[in-house]
């Protein structure tokens, strides 16, 4: 194999590959990047039981081959060299990296033990990348990283025609976007379970992409595969039983509060530096205000009052403030609205843009209950 | 064991009783597990009584009477080798809940002394008396009154330093041993602290004694007369100064109230070395259980879950994992526990010992409690409340979470 390719277009392909790398390989095969040069591009591909990931990029092809390189290595390599051409050539059991007068040899990792890496399924449908990327973005942040709960640390994916709905939650909050796809065929249902890092990961580099082709294997295959900008990615799934979110949702509400989400995002930050281990935020409703308080007792205290429209009763309630600011975030609107029912119900969040609310995305955020 | 040269000085010393200063009280309770034993064992008075686990080899002594001492038992030493030294000693097992309720008794009489009272452990702590002074004479007097309370009320002697800093004062308690009182007036600490060995100075392992013991610095002395700067460069800047300080008596640690606990931690040592996977998860589920037993009693909750794991050679490995809110229930502890032990990925390594142990502890009812989506309305906290409850009526074997019981013993031990 030898080729000659953009320095930056290798460099940026070989990071992408490289991050989904496992830190502690099963295998030691595994810890490397597999090139593939053929045609008149070369692919690169990482692969760990759980994610497989294969990005393609232009090159001149001298000689078509691959081989198997230490992918860490080769990440911290191409991040480094200059600004030039780079030619890659493999020969035996070494491939050599020239870059201007810089120039490396790494010993290749035997291809033959590569273990083969699922096929990407058949598109099942198509969306827009940017659509994606924030929605799941949206949802992520919801989800538990505790890996004693794993269904938790997954994102539900429900298809059904045109629609979809993503979710998430820790059981201190819920995150619920709905969006439209242009599925392959109107009559595609599914339910699935995606590991939510490999999805935030893969969402977030497919942003700039046009379409992103979601591609659903038969059941019996517990895999899901996102393709777009020549760069694709299959994850397993996760098993287990995603909580019955639907009726976490509160259909009503007693309070009901509008703020500029920017000034409160401000706001909870300047009084959360007080708020130490755990401790939380409270928020006062009341006609015209909203007033906010962090510490208690003798330790620091913090206060700041905001203007808030609300309609309904007067409510006091505390949240974890890396919570709610993942929320007020996450709604990525001017305005935020909050509907309450009681101090120890949960809050929904959404969005105001323009006067209306967006119910496309809902953050369900449960309160902390107060001493004393 | 210490590798130095210099011996602990021993035998009793009197420095004199002024102790104007000396507002610093060191309480230590004489062979506090034992004392209490003889409580219940009057018979067994003047006798080497050693308290450990009575059945298997692998425990270690948890205390020993003066008598057993004299013949090279001492705490923490393995009960096998305990055996050999003393194989007259009586062996008692241990009665946790009894030593906390004379705890209890001995702490109540300090706070009865000042309300300035730092509890070390179940059997130690310091005490400010300086403001009791006006109600109960000079400190040497308070000591007295401290050591005859004690005995009487409680029926076991205790021993006491005064000094003027806390970690003289404790030098002193340690000096008295048994049942004794000394005081080090403040223009003698330099001509006590002096002549002990390093190893004396509070924050001096092992390690640190064995990189002093290169330096050539065996006594205090030879601390307080190297240059400061050749101590820093040494052992570290804060590690210099800070010994430096110890050796001049300088200590500017304050007596803190009511110190809460720490952490509150269980470890087990297993009769034989085990790398039994499902074994060792029915002993950390065990553990965990009875951790959560005893935050619930003490009215606390805990961030932060620590594993503790060790090996066949003695190599000894702890890790921690701090959890989202606070808990006091054993399931989410056992999780936690159970987690990170699976994250070490150990294959075959036999293993002696776990412990499980929680830390970042506060009062369950001043801490703010994150609620869950979709708390059952009877969760794992309340069955756990419920077993409290049974345990208490038909004792703690009474009830168990199932995965926790897979025996007692190593299946390479049946």
């Amino acid at each position: 194999m030898k080729i000659r390719v953009e320095r930056d277009a290798l460099a940026d392909a070989v990071a992408w590959s490289a991050r989904t790398l496992p830190t502690r390989p099963s295998l030691p095969v595994l810890a490397g990047v597999v090139f593939s040069a053929a045609g008149d591009s070369i692919t690169l591909s990482s692969f760990d039981y759980e994610v497989s990931t294969r990005v393609e990029i232009d090159a001149d092809v001298e000689s078509a081959g691959s081989a198997l390189v230490s992918g860490r290595l080769l990440a911290d390599i191409a991040r480094s060299l200059p600004a030039q051409p780079v030619v890659i050539a493999a020969e035996g059991s070494r491939v050599t990296i020239t870059c201007g007068r810089a120039s490396f040899t790494l010993p290749t990792l035997p291809i033959d033990d590569y273990p083969a890496m699922p096929e990407m399924p058949q598109s099942s449908g198509t969306l827009d990348g940017d659509t994606f990327a924030s929605a799941v973005a949206q949802v992520a942040i919801a989800a538990g990283r505790d890996d004693t709960l794993p269904t938790l640390t997954g994102i539900r994916m429900e298809i059904d025609g045109d629609s979809v709905v993503l979710a998430a939650t820790d059981r201190y909050r819920l995150a619920v976007r709905e969006l439209s796809w242009t599925p392959a065929s109107s009559s595609t249902q599914a339910e699935l379970l995606i590991p939510a890092k490999t999805l935030a990961d893969a969402a977030k580099s497919f942003g700039s992409a046009e379409t992103v082709t979601v591609a659903l294997a038969p059941d019996g295959e517990r895999l899901i595969g996102f393709e777009g900008d020549r760069r694709r990615t299959t994850s397993r799934l996760l098993d287990g039983e995603f909580p019955k979110y639907r009726s976490l949702l509160p259909n009503e509400s007693s309070t009901h509060a509008v703020v500029d989400t920017a000034a409160l995002i401000e706001a909870v930050k300047r009084v959360a530096l007080v708020a130490e281990r755990n401790t939380p935020v409270r928020l006062t409703f009341t006609q015209g205000e909203v007033g906010l308080r962090a510490g208690t007792g003798d330790d620091a205290q913090a206060e700041e009052a905001l203007e808030a429209s609300v309609t309904g009763d007067d409510i006091e309630i505390a949240f974890n403030p890396g919570y709610l600011l993942d929320g007020l975030t996450a709604i990525d609107a001017g305005q935020a609205q909050f509907a309450f029912t009681q101090s120890t119900r949960p809050a929904v969040l959404s969005g105001i843009v323009e006067d209306q609310v967006r119910s496309e995305y809902r953050y369900l955020l449960m309160p902390v209950r107060l001493t004393g | 064991m210490s590798r130095s040269q210099v011996r602990r000085p021993r035998g009793r010393v009197d420095f004199g009783g002024d102790d104007t200063g000396c507002t610093i009280v060191h309480v230590d309770m004489d062979a506090f597990y034992a004392s209490v034993e003889l409580l219940e064992y009057p018979d067994l008075v003047g006798k080497p009584v050693i308290i450990g686990a009575s059945t298997g080899n692998r425990g270690v002594v948890l205390s020993a009477t003066y008598e057993a001492r004299a013949l090279g038992v001492h705490s923490a030493m393995p009960m096998s080798r305990a055996r050999r030294l003393a194989p007259q000693a009586v062996i008692l097992p241990p009665h946790h809940a009894r030593y906390a309720e004379v705890s209890r008794a001995v702490m109540s009489i300090f706070d009865s002394i000042t309300p300035i009272v730092e509890p070390l452990s179940l059997d130690e702590a310091f005490l400010d008396v300086a403001g009791a002074r006006r109600r109960l004479g000079r400190p040497g007097a308070i000591a007295s009154l401290i050591r005859s309370r004690v005995r009487d009320e409680v029926g076991i002697t205790c021993s006491v330093g005064v000094a003027s800093t806390k970690f003289v004062a404790k030098l002193a308690s340690t000096r008295s041993k048994p049942d004794g009182l000394l005081i080090i007036p403040t223009d003698k600490v330099i001509e006590f602290l002096h002549p002990l060995p390093v190893g004396s100075l509070w924050g001096v392992g092992e390690k640190t004694e064995q990189q002093l013991d290169r330096l050539g610095l065996q006594t205090v002395a030879d601390i307080a007369t190297t240059p400061l700067a050749t101590l820093e460069r040494a052992l570290g800047q804060a590690q210099g100064r800070h010994l430096h300080d110890l050796s001049w008596g300088r200590d500017l640690r304050a007596v803190v109230p009511h110190e809460p606990d720490k952490s509150i931690g269980n470890e087990e040592t297993f009769d034989a070395d085990t790398d039994d996977h499902e074994w060792i998860r029915s002993r950390i589920a065990g553990l965990a259980d009875h951790v959560g037993q005893r935050m619930r009693r003490s009215g606390l909750v805990g961030r932060t879950v620590a594993l503790k794991v060790r090996f066949a050679d003695f190599t000894t490995i702890t890790r921690s994992r701090t959890l989202e809110v606070p808990t006091d229930v054993g399931a989410d502890i056992y999780a936690t526990a159970w987690a990170l032990f699976e994250a070490l990925g150990l294959q075959r390594a036999r293993i002696r010992l776990v412990g499980v142990r929680m830390e970042g502890l506060s009062e369950a009812d001043e801490t703010p409690a994150q609620l869950l989506l979709d708390a059952p309305e009877h969760g794992r906290r309340d069955a756990e409340l419920a077993m409290d409850r049974l345990r208490q009526r038909y004792g703690p074997g009474a009830v168990r979470p199932g995965r926790s019981s897979l025996g007692e013993h190593p299946p390479g031990d049946r």
